[in-house]
């Protein structure tokens, strides 16, 4: 009777006993998620189950993540699978506008240029000895995407998922603090005070409809290995404009996209498990995302000065920093800028223009970028 | 194929590249507004 006492108490202390510093590392690591997303207001809808996921991955002994656990069973459904970022991509192609492009398609070549961060990151990454594959996850946090983040680094490099995810999303919450140092540093007072005009090209429904059927099979062929990327925000936006399937449209963008936004921060929480994220490695990683988001933003201000060059001085070259894919967030904090140098200035539709083509330009990228790593070999057809 | 060469050779095809395909994107989309204008009564049916 004794010797089961103490055992039974010895069980309730395996807990205890099994708790290492790197758990408890972790778990303060977790608790400062939860509290960017919670008390700073940075991006909850992620940073808390994710933040609450990797609490969860190392309690010890919990096996959340072992054969049985049921936060690998998400894993395996959604992130293995690489669904869970494609049904993201069909809500956000639900919500998204792109009326604003559609009114101004040539500053969508603005969305071109904010994703060669990823490129330039791709090469900086190969420098520090990151593997090909490795460097091409770590370099698509230029995307400036959380679901093409994802989608790819689950495809490439999944022991990076949690660094690549994490970094994606805290870099995209803190654009406003990146962006406008680099926009002005960039970009002389009087570029900064050009005033564009307004642009009023209405659309027609024919036009809107046609939009992302003739996009899909247009970049599709072009980059078959991005068609599930590009296919998904296309059919959620041909449900939006079609008008006709406005149930599928709202389950796309509230019931979709809100289980599955749980379910993948809770997948990317729990891949945070200590002997896999505290490596000097995930500080590379993080390292690198901050760099390739400042040069998408370079790139796009000093093509945004290009712009303007060529066309006389009508376009103000801080709508290049708006070619990024964080929507609409790059858009405000250029239209911020712009009117802290000109009062009269409302660059937002035109910046709106920009992001929208940067969301665009991302996917493309991604796309692209597949299809080569295909041409190459370097990935199965 | 050597780490540079890969390196280079995704930087600069998926630069150019994804350039490409965007302007190609920008000319579709003229074409499509040229092809389906937008028609005044469509706003007064919307407003109706």
């Amino acid at each position: 009777m004794e010797s089961a006492l103490i055992s039974g108490f010895q069980g309730l202390l395996l807990g205890v006993t099994n708790l290492g510093v790197a758990h408890v590392i972790m778990i303060l690591i977790a608790s400062l998620l939860l509290y960017l997303g919670i008390s700073k207001g940075y991006e909850p809808l992620l940073l808390l189950p994710i933040g609450f996921g990797a609490i969860l991955v190392n309690i010890p002994l919990a096996e959340m993540m072992g054969d049985d656990g049921f936060l690998r069973y998400f894993y395996n459904a959604g992130v293995r699978t690489e669904v869970f970022p494609l049904l993201i991509f069909l809500g956000i192609g639900a919500m998204t506008d792109f009326q604003p492009l559609l009114e101004n398609p040539k500053i969508i070549l603005l969305g071109a240029a904010g994703q060669f961060g990823i490129f330039l990151t791709l090469l900086l990454a190969l420098a520090l000895g990151f593997d090909k594959l490795d460097a091409v996850a770590v370099a698509i946090i230029g995307a400036c995407d959380g679901p093409t983040a994802i989608y790819v680094s689950s495809k490439f490099a999944p022991h990076l998922l949690a660094a690549v995810s994490v970094a994606a999303y805290s870099y995209m919450s803190l654009v406003p603090l990146i962006q406008p140092p680099i926009m002005r540093f960039l970009t002389t007072e009087k570029e900064r005070k050009i005033a564009m005009g307004v642009v009023r090209q209405p659309v027609s429904k024919t036009t809107k409809i046609l939009f992302p059927i003739v996009v899909t099979i247009f970049a599709s062929i072009l980059a078959p290995k991005g068609a599930p990327l590009i296919g998904t925000v296309m059919l959620g936006n041909l449900m939006k404009e079609s008008g006709v399937v406005d149930r599928l449209k709202r389950a796309a963008e509230n019931e979709i996209a809100n289980i599955v936004t749980l379910l993948l921060g809770l997948c990317i929480g729990a891949t945070m498990e200590a002997d896999q994220f505290l490596q000097a490695q995930t500080l590379l990683v993080l390292g690198l995302g901050f760099i390739a988001i400042s040069l998408d933003t370079v790139v796009g201000v000093l093509f945004g000065k290009l712009m303007c060059l060529l066309t006389a001085g009508k376009i103000n070259p801080l709508i290049g920093a708006a070619g990024i894919s964080a929507f609409p967030m790059a858009a405000r904090v250029v239209q911020v800028e712009g009117q802290k140098y000109n009062k009269k200035n409302y660059l937002l539709m035109h910046a709106m223009s920009a992001n929208a083509g940067g969301q665009i330009g991302s996917v493309i990228a991604a796309a692209v970028m597949l299809s080569v790593l295909q041409g190459m070999g370097i990935v199965g057809g | 194929m050597d780490t540079w060469t890969f390196g280079w050779t995704l930087a600069l095809i998926g630069m150019a590249g994804t350039m490409l395909v965007l302007w190609c994107l920008s000319l579709l989309i003229l074409l499509l507004k040229k092809l389906f204008p937008y028609q005044p009564e469509e706003a007064a049916s919307q407003k109706g």
